[in-house]
């Protein structure tokens, strides 16, 4: 019996909604932060590192190390562990510090 | 300027900054005392990290599932919606002043993550930090692959979004938090082929008597130590994961025996295969909003810094009180109990009265003595060996905003002087990072040190959160951090 943090808590959820990672579709459960949502869809990377291009992603959960960022409907640096998840949300992997596109 | 300062939302009598066990505690208190509250809190929801639980959109029916002492917080809650406390939430406090009449002045941001950018001052006579603790974090070989996670940082991803890092979660580091977490990921489903602590737990043995006033924390590490037996976890004492494997992602974990100052054995250690590591070497209380208004600060059994308190919860500046892990980590029984007793101490103080409640006052410091006592024995039992800085290679990244590695942070130390972490981050930007050192200042600190052990990171952060430059240009002079009078430590 696969027993799932869901059932532990009997959970009976409002109707799932899809958000995107990288065009790819995502289903959510309402409620959850889009680092949840993307752990949900087994995605532990959506950030890569201003030096070395390595991928990152949530580490400490509580919005505390800034490992987490993610581009999210188009705007950098929002910290995925705190925001929540909101139907139709497209997420994008940041790279770097985000603002490629301002050339800074 | 001044037309842009944010107008105060409002003026109390106390203002609450964190809605944990400790800030409930002391807001519901001094409420019912009949003092006017705004408790501040980032979440969306009360509680605290301890606390965590679901969204109402995920429907829990049963959220104590994943909870010790449910019913504890179901009262703080019940007296809080009872209550006409001011309960802001999605507010990041990220400075707090002293006004020329004498009053505070929290400034915060708004928003899931604090960018919705609405600044907000609230105003108030006194004030009580409850600003809680984060974990902390010693670097090793393979930390930075996705897959690792913080231990605290798994249980609070699971308690709030029901989900794991992955379906095989080996758990490490040192403290008691580890079996806490290693028991609700089993019981969420996860398989946890092992715990790793680094120290023993002899060393609780030694203090009998602190033990023997405590029992509440002996039943407490009897639960889950039954719950980890039920699940088939195997508990791995002084060893550490000393390297992650996995090229995109965890794929296993070399497990290696430690001496008594954490030293890694010679030899090859154990391979565990996982698909997850959740990783945690103890809590760091988190002070910045006290130390920068120059709140005294005292260094704790395990090397953290917490904030210098008297017999009533009060810090070294007038007026500003503290409880729950700002003081020390020492669990949620704690926190609730400095609450109250900083709640009633704010009540008496404000409204002069004089004896009423002595009794309950004094039994309440009779408990939190008796569980602070505990909080030290177990901080010195789980404190980080000297030998631990063994663990890592110099390619190992010990700052991992900056990308800094263990071997500019040594040549800093061994070549160019540095003899304290503050002058690593100057020749490394080691700490210079988003997080502004709350994941490497352990780390930093103790290789800048000759004797491995380094001083604890002073936690001195002007923001405690970041905040856009039209937010700080938004203050005028006369609100603006640093201006604070009275402030002397």
């Amino acid at each position: 019996m696969a027993r799932t943090p869901a059932d532990l808590v009997g959970a009976q959820p409002d109707p799932p909604f899809e958000i995107t990672f990288d065009g790819r579709p995502v289903v959510v459960l309402p409620g959850q932060t889009v680092a949840a949502a993307l752990w949900g869809a087994g995605i532990l990377a959506w950030r890569t590192t201003r030096g070395g291009g390595r991928p990152r992603g949530a580490f400490c959960g509580i919005g505390q190390c800034f490992d987490c960022l993610a581009t999210v409907n188009g705007v950098p640096g929002r910290r995925a562990c705190l925001v929540p998840a909101q139907p139709g949300d497209v997420i994008t992997t940041q790279e770097g510090h985000g603002h490629d596109r301002l050339g800074a | 300027m001044t037309d842009s300062v944010p107008e105060p939302t409002g003026s109390y009598d106390l203002a609450v900054i964190g809605a944990g066990s400790a800030g409930l505690a002391g807001a519901v208190t001094a409420c019912e005392l009949g003092l006017s509250v705004a408790l501040l809190d980032s979440s969306p929801q009360p509680g605290g990290q301890f606390y965590r639980h679901p969204a109402p959109a995920l429907g829990a029916v049963r959220p104590e599932a994943l909870h010790h002492d449910w019913s504890a917080f179901s009262d703080l809650r019940r007296r809080l919606s009872a209550s006409d406390i001011a309960h802001l939430t999605g507010h990041h406090v990220w400075s707090v002043a002293r006004e020329a009449d004498g009053s505070w002045s929290v400034h915060a941001v708004t928003g899931a993550d604090g960018t919705a950018e609405r600044p907000v001052r609230v105003r108030a006579r006194a004030l009580l930090l409850a600003t809680g603790a984060y974990e902390r974090q010693l670097p090793f070989p393979g930390w930075t692959l996705p897959g690792v996670v913080g231990a605290g940082g798994a249980q609070a991803m699971l308690k709030s979004g029901l989900v794991l890092p992955g379906r095989r979660v080996v758990v490490a580091g040192s403290g008691p938090l580890l079996l806490a977490v290693a028991s609700s990921l089993a019981a969420a489903g996860a398989r946890v082929p092992a715990v790793v602590e680094a120290s023993g737990y002899a060393r609780y043995a030694r203090r009998p008597r602190v033990l023997l006033t405590n029992p509440r924390k002996a039943a407490e590490a009897l639960v889950h130590s039954a719950a980890l037996l039920r699940h088939r976890v195997r508990v791995r004492l002084r060893s550490a994961v000393t390297e992650v494997h996995g090229t995109d992602r965890v794929e296993a974990v070399t497990v290696t025996r430690l001496d008594r100052d954490w030293r890694p054995a010679r030899g090859a250690g154990r391979r565990i295969d996982c698909d997850a590591l959740a990783v945690g070497h103890g809590l760091v209380p988190q002070i910045e909003l006290a130390t920068s208004l120059g709140c005294a600060t005292r260094v704790l059994p395990d090397r953290t810094l917490g904030l210098a308190l008297d017999d009533l919860q009060e810090t070294s500046v007038r007026g500003l009180w503290a409880a729950g892990e700002a003081g020390g980590v020492g669990g949620a029984e704690l926190a609730r109990t400095e609450g109250e007793l900083a709640g009633r101490a704010v009540a008496a103080r404000l409204r002069g009265g004089r004896g009423a409640g002595a009794g309950r006052t004094a039994g309440l410091r009779r408990r939190r003595d008796r569980m602070r006592a505990f909080a030290d024995v177990m901080a010195a039992a789980h404190a980080p060996g000297p030998g631990w800085t063994a663990w890592l290679d110099d390619t190992t990244d010990v700052c991992r905003c900056e990308e800094v590695t263990a071997g500019r942070v040594r040549e800093a130390v061994a070549d160019l002087g540095a003899r304290d972490a503050r002058t690593v981050k100057l020749l490394t930007r080691a700490g210079m990072g988003w997080c502004q050192g709350r994941m490497c200042g352990t780390a930093v600190a103790c290789l800048a040190a000759r004797d491995g052990r380094g001083e604890p990171p002073a936690e001195r952060r002007p923001f405690a959160v970041p905040v856009s430059l039209a937010t700080l240009a938004a203050l005028d002079e006369t609100t603006a951090p640093g201006t604070a009078q009275n402030n002397a430590p």
